[in-house]
C-alpha cells in the first residue's frame, strides 16, 4: 500500500512536535546552558500548538497501513497529555534552578516523552503500541533521575526503568503470544481472529493477561504498583507532577483503546482482571495513605486510588464507562496539576519542604493557599459539591449500570477510607497550631497555576455540562 | 406566585454574603467587624425573605410551590430543580431564622478567626437551604453532603479540646452512611433514567428485594443523621466539642435532615420496603428514648446531657414518621420544628454560661438563680418546653406522635411515654443543679446576668415557643395537604402491591 498524503496529514500534530523538539534540542545544543529559558518556553508553546493541531481542523481515521490511529477519544486523551506535559514544564523552573539542574534537556525530553505517550494513544497495532510506549519509557527514566547529584533521584530513576523494564518484557511476551494465536499484531487482525474463531482462546487469554499486566504496570494499578511511592517521592517535585498526569492519562487511553477495541469480544475475561485490579488499588490507596508523612508520597498512593476509581469506569465496558473515564481524567488532571503546584509553593526559608506536618497553620500564615489545598483536598476526597464528585458520580453511574454492584460499594468505601487523609491534610492546615511559617509564595507559574486549577475546580463544581459533553463525544468515537 | 426565582434567591443569597466577606481585607479589627455585620445582614435579609414565603404559600395544595427547573447537567440527567411542600416549608424557615441567631451568639465568642467563621456559616446556610428545598436526587445529595465541609472546620477550627477528634468522627460516621445512599440513587437512576424527584416518585417501580436493599443505603445515612441509636455516638462527641453556634445548627437544623429524608425520600420511594423495615425503626426509636434517657441521667456535662436528650427526642420523630397515619407524622414533623427551636435555645442557654465560666461541668455550678433572674426564667422555660409542658411546643408534637403511635402500636406508644418520666426527670435534675441551691461558689459570685444582645436572641425563640404550644394550627394547617398526600399515595402503593400480590 502506498503510504498518501491521508497518513500525513492525519499524523501532522506528531510530526510537528517531532520536528519541533528536534529543532529545539539542536538549538540548546549550539546555544548551550544559556538557551534553557527559550528552549523551555518553546517546548511548552510547542506542546500547546500540537493541541491546538489536533482540532484545527479535526479528522479521523487511520494512517500509516493502520498503524495509527485517530478520533475523537484519542484527540480528547492527546490534548489532556498534552496540556498536563506543557503545564509540568512551566511548573518546573523555579525548583529546577534552585536545584542548579536547570538544563535544556528537561524540556526536550518531556517532549519527547509527550510524543511517545500520543503515539501510544493512537496506536493500533501492538507493535506501535510497543515503539510508543518505550519512546516514553526511555525518556521518562532519564527524567527521573533528571537531578543526577541527588541520591534519592539518581535511586527513583533506577528503580523505575528496572522495573519499568520488566513490564515491557511482559507486554513484549504478551504482544508475541498474542501474534502467534491471532497470526498478526494489528488491532483489526486480532479482532477479526477472535471474531471468526481462528483464534485458540486460551493463548490469546494468556497473552492477554501479560498485556494488561505491562499496562497496568504503567499505569500503577495494584498489584503493579510498587514502584510508585518510591519513584514520586524520589523524583524531583516537578517531575512527580508529570508522572502523575501524562504517562497515566496516555497509559489509561492505551488500556482502554486496547480492551475496548481488538479484545472486545474477550470482555467478559478481561472484565474480571480489571474488575480485581480495580478493588485492590481503590483499597490500596485508600489504606496505605493513611499514615504517610511525605506529602508526595501521600499523592503517590492518592493516584494509585484514583486509578481504581478510572478502572472501575474501564471495567464497566459500556459507552458511559468510557465517557466517566474521559470526564474523571479531566477532573483529576486538574486537581492533580493544583496540587502539586502547591506543593512546589512549599518553601520554608527558601527551602522545600514536603512533609505533611510543614502544612500546619498554613490556613493563618498564608490563608489563599490553604483555601486552594482546601479545595483540591475535598476535590480528591470526591466530597460535593466539589468536581472531585461529579468523576465519582459518573464512575458509580458507569458501574452500577454494568451491574458491578460489590465492586461499587466496596469503591464508595474505600474513598470514605480515602477521605481520611485527605482531610488530615485540611486538618493540618485549619486545625493545627503554625509551625514556622511557610515563606509567602513568590508570584510566578506555580501560583497562577494552583490559582486556575482552584478556579476550573469552582467552575466544573458548578457547571459540569461541557465537560460531560466533551467526555461523550469522545466516548462516542469508540463505539460507532 | 411569585414569578421571581425565591427559592434560589433565599439559597444563594447567603452564598453571595459569604463572597463578600472573602473579599474583605485591612486591619484585623475592622475585617472582623465588616464580616460579622456582612454575616448578620446577609441572614437577616434571607430570613425576611424566607417570610415571604410562609405567606405567599397555598395551605391548600399538596403539591409542591415555588418551583424552579433548570437543565444543569442534561448528560446525565441531572437537572436544579428546586420547590417546596407543606413539609419542607418550615425546615427552610427553621434554617433561615437559626442561621441569624447563631451569628449573633457568636458575635463576641468567637475572637480568632472570625472572617472564616462567618463565611463557613453562610456557606453552611446555603447548603442547608439548598437541601430542604431540592426536588432532585443528586442535587439534594449534594446538598446533604456539602454540608460536610462547613461543619467540619467549624468544629474542627473553633471547638473544644478534643474538636480534631469530634470532627473527624463527624465527618466519617457521615460520610459512610451517605456513600450508601450514593449508590442507592444511582440505582435508582439505573431504574427511571433521572434523578428528577417528581418523575422518579411517578415512575419508580422496583421489585420487593430491590426496594429493601435501596431502603437500607437510605437508612444508612439518614439513621446517622437523626442519629438513632446505634449510630448516635458521634453526637455527643460533636456537640460537646462544637462552638455554641455550631451545637445550635447541628442540633437545631442538621439532625432534622435525616427525618426529613425519611419523610422525602424513604417512604415515598419505598412504601413496601418501608413497611416491611418499620417494626425495626420502632424497636431502634424505642431503645433510643428509653436507653439515652438514662444514659442523659449521669451525665456530667452540660451539652452532653443535651445532646443525649436530642437522640431521645429525635426517637419520637422516627416513630412519628413510620406510623404512618396523620397524627403521627405530623406530630414528627411538629416535633422536629420544635425541638430545632427548644434544643438550640438549650445550647444557647448553655453557651451563655459557658462564655462567662469556660466550663460546661455540671458541678461547676450551682445556685445561677441568685445572681442571674433573666437566664433562670430562660433556662426554665426551655427546660419545661423540652419535657413537654402543655402550652409550649413540645406538647403538641409528643401528644400527637404518641397519640398516631397508639393508634398503630399500644406498645410502643407505652414505651414512648415512658420517655416523658425519663425526659423530665434529667431536665429538671440539670435544671436543679445548675439553677437552684445556695451559691457557694467564689467563681460564680461576679457572674453577670444576661445583655441585651441575649435577650434579643432568645426573645424570638421564646415567643415562638409559645406560638406553636398554644396555637399550633398556625404550623399543622399548612403541612396537612403534603402529609395527607404522602399518606394517601403510601397506602395507595401498598395497596396496589396487595393486589399484585393476590394476582396469580
Amino acid at each position: 500500500m502506498i503510504v498518501g498524503l491521508e497518513s500525513w496529514t492525519l499524523a501532522r500534530p506528531e510530526i510537528f512536535l517531532a520536528a519541533a523538539t528536534a529543532l529545539l534540542l539542536i538549538y540548546g545544543v549550539v546555544r548551550g546552558e544559556i538557551a534553557t529559558p527559550f528552549v523551555s518556553v518553546a517546548t511548552s508553546v510547542a506542546l500547546l500548538v500540537t493541541a491546538a493541531l489536533l482540532f484545527l481542523p479535526y479528522r479521523e481515521g487511520t494512517a500509516f497501513s493502520s498503524l495509527f490511529i485517530v478520533d475523537r477519544l484519542t484527540a480528547t486523551m492527546k490534548v489532556m497529555v498534552l496540556v498536563g506535559s506543557a503545564v509540568a514544564i512551566l511548573m518546573s523552573r523555579a525548583y529546577f534552578e534552585q536545584a542548579k539542574a536547570w538544563r535544556f534537556e528537561y524540556p526536550i525530553l518531556v517532549a519527547l516523552a509527550t510524543l511517545g505517550m500520543m503515539l501510544m494513544i493512537s496506536a493500533n497495532d501492538l507493535m506501535a503500541l510497543y515503539v510508543g510506549l518505550e519512546l516514553q519509557s526511555l525518556a521518562l527514566y532519564v527524567i527521573a533521575a533528571f537531578q543526577r547529584d541527588s541520591v534519592r533521584s539518581t535511586e527513583a530513576g533506577v528503580k523505575y526503568f528496572v522495573l519499568g523494564s520488566v513490564a515491557s518484557g511482559m507486554l513484549l511476551f504478551g504482544s508475541s503470544l498474542i501474534y502467534g494465536f491471532c497470526g498478526g499484531t494489528a488491532f483489526v487482525q486480532i479482532s477479526g481472529a477472535l471474531a471468526d474463531g481462528r483464534a485458540t482462546e486460551i493463548g490469546v487469554i494468556i497473552g492477554l493477561v501479560f498485556v494488561v499486566a505491562g499496562l497496568a504496570f504503567k499505569v500503577s494499578a495494584v498489584p503493579f504498583h510498587m514502584w510508585t511511592p518510591d519513584v514520586y517521592e524520589g523524583a524531583p517535585t516537578p517531575v512527580t507532577a508529570l508522572f502523575a498526569v501524562a504517562p497515566k492519562i496516555a497509559a489509561l487511553s492505551l488500556l482502554v483503546s486496547v480492551l475496548m477495541g481488538p479484545f472486545k469480544p474477550l470482555f467478559a475475561q478481561w472484565q474480571q482482571i480489571i474488575v480485581v485490579a480495580s478493588v485492590l488499588s481503590m483499597a490500596l490507596g485508600a489504606f496505605a495513605a493513611l499514615r504517610q508523612q511525605n506529602i508526595k508520597r501521600l499523592m503517590a498512593y492518592s493516584s494509585i486510588g484514583n486509578v481504581g476509581y478510572i478502572l472501575l469506569g474501564v471495567a464497566s465496558g459500556t459507552e458511559i464507562g468510557i465517557q466517566a473515564v474521559v470526564f474523571y481524567l479531566a477532573i483529576y488532571l486538574v486537581m492533580t496539576l493544583g496540587v502539586f503546584a502547591t506543593i512546589l509553593m512549599m518553601k520554608r526559608r527558601n527551602i522545600m519542604v514536603e512533609q505533611v506536618s510543614d502544612l500546619a497553620g498554613l490556613a493563618r500564615s498564608q490563608p489563599m493557599m490553604a483555601l486552594g489545598m482546601l479545595i483540591f483536598m475535598f476535590s480528591l476526597a470526591g466530597i460535593p459539591p466539589l468536581a472531585g464528585f461529579w468523576g465519582k458520580l459518573y464512575i458509580f453511574m458507569a458501574a452500577v449500570e454494568a451491574k458491578l454492584f460489590i465492586p461499587a460499594v466496596l469503591g464508595v468505601l474505600a474513598s470514605v477510607v480515602a477521605s481520611y487523609y485527605y482531610l488530615r491534610i485540611v486538618k493540618v492546615m485549619y486545625f493545627d497550631e503554625p509551625a514556622e511559617a511557610i515563606d509567602r509564595p513568590a508570584f510566578g507559574v506555580n501560583r497562577v497555576v494552583a490559582l486556575v486549577a482552584a478556579f476550573l475546580i469552582a467552575i466544573f463544581s458548578l457547571v459540569p455540562q461541557p465537560l460531560s459533553l466533551i467526555a461523550e463525544a469522545a466516548a462516542k468515537g469508540l463505539f460507532q | 406566585m411569585s414569578s421571581w426565582p425565591i427559592l434560589s434567591l433565599i439559597t444563594f443569597l447567603p452564598l453571595v454574603g459569604a463572597l463578600f466577606c472573602l473579599i474583605v481585607n485591612g486591619p484585623k479589627e475592622a475585617v472582623d467587624r465588616n464580616c460579622r455585620s456582612v454575616a448578620i445582614v446577609t441572614t437577616t435579609v434571607t430570613f425576611l425573605i424566607s417570610l415571604l414565603l410562609w405567606i405567599q404559600f397555598d395551605p391548600t395544595k399538596a403539591g409542591f410551590q415555588f418551583e424552579e427547573k433548570v437543565a444543569w447537567v442534561p448528560a446525565l440527567n441531572i437537572g436544579y430543580h428546586a420547590g417546596i411542600d407543606g413539609i419542607s416549608l418550615f425546615f427552610v424557615l427553621l434554617s433561615t431564622l437559626l442561621t441569624p441567631i447563631c451569628i449573633l451568639a457568636s458575635w463576641e465568642s468567637i475572637k480568632v478567626r472570625v472572617k472564616e467563621y462567618m463565611i463557613a456559616f453562610l456557606v453552611l446556610e446555603t447548603f442547608m437551604v439548598g437541601m430542604f428545598c431540592a426536588l432532585d436526587l443528586a442535587l439534594f445529595y449534594i446538598f446533604f453532603e456539602g454540608v460536610l465541609i462547613p461543619m467540619f472546620l467549624i468544629i474542627g477550627v473553633w471547638g473544644g479540646k478534643r474538636r480534631v477528634y469530634a470532627a473527624f468522627k463527624f465527618f466519617l460516621y457521615t460520610l459512610l452512611g451517605s456513600v450508601l445512599m450514593l449508590l442507592a440513587i444511582i440505582a435508582v437512576y439505573g431504574q427511571v433514567g433521572t434523578t428528577d424527584l417528581p418523575t422518579v416518585m411517578e415512575k419508580l417501580d422496583l421489585p420487593f428485594t430491590w426496594q429493601c436493599w435501596l431502603w437500607l443505603a437510605f437508612f444508612a445515612s439518614f439513621a446517622v443523621k437523626v442519629p438513632m441509636w446505634p449510630v448516635h455516638t458521634w453526637l455527643p462527641d460533636a456537640h460537646v466539642e462544637a462552638p455554641t453556634a455550631g451545637s445550635v445548627i447541628l442540633a437545631g437544623v442538621l439532625l432534622k435532615m435525616g427525618g426529613y429524608g425519611f419523610l422525602r425520600f424513604s417512604i415515598p420511594l419505598f412504601p413496601e420496603a418501608t413497611q416491611y423495615f418499620a417494626p425495626m425503626v420502632f424497636a431502634l426509636s424505642l431503645v433510643a428514648v428509653i436507653y439515652t434517657s438514662l444514659v442523659a441521667l449521669v451525665q456530667e456535662d452540660m451539652k452532653k446531657l443535651i445532646a443525649y436528650s436530642s437522640v431521645a427526642h429525635m426517637g419520637f420523630v422516627t416513630i412519628g414518621a413510620f406510623v404512618m397515619n396523620m397524627q403521627g407524622v405530623q406530630g414528627s414533623i411538629f416535633q422536629m420544628l420544635s425541638h430545632g427551636i427548644v434544643s438550640a435555645a438549650l445550647f444557647l442557654c448553655v453557651g451563655v454560661v459557658y462564655d462567662r465560666m469556660h466550663t460546661r461541668e455540671i458541678a461547676a455550678y450551682g445556685g445561677l438563680v441568685h445572681r442571674m433572674p433573666r437566664y433562670a426564667f430562660t433556662f426554665l422555660f426551655f427546660t419545661l418546653a423540652s419535657v413537654g409542658l402543655p402550652g409550649l411546643s413540645g406538647f403538641v408534637g409528643e401528644f400527637l406522635v404518641l397519640l398516631g403511635a397508639f393508634k398503630a402500636n399500644t406498645w410502643v406508644a407505652f414505651l414512648a411515654a415512658t420517655s416523658l418520666i425519663l425526659g423530665a426527670a434529667y431536665a429538671l435534675w440539670l435544671y436543679r443543679k445548675i439553677v437552684f441551691g445556695e451559691l457557694t461558689k467564689d467563681s460564680l459570685k461576679g457572674i453577670l446576668d444576661m445583655n441585651g444582645r441575649e435577650i434579643a436572641i432568645f426573645l424570638p425563640l421564646v415567643l415562638l415557643t409559645i406560638w406553636m404550644g398554644v396555637y399550633p394550627n398556625s404550623f399543622l394547617d399548612p403541612m396537612a395537604p403534603a402529609v395527607d398526600k404522602l399518606i394517601g399515595d403510601y397506602q395507595a402503593a401498598l395497596k396496589l402491591a396487595r393486589t399484585a400480590a393476590l394476582v396469580p
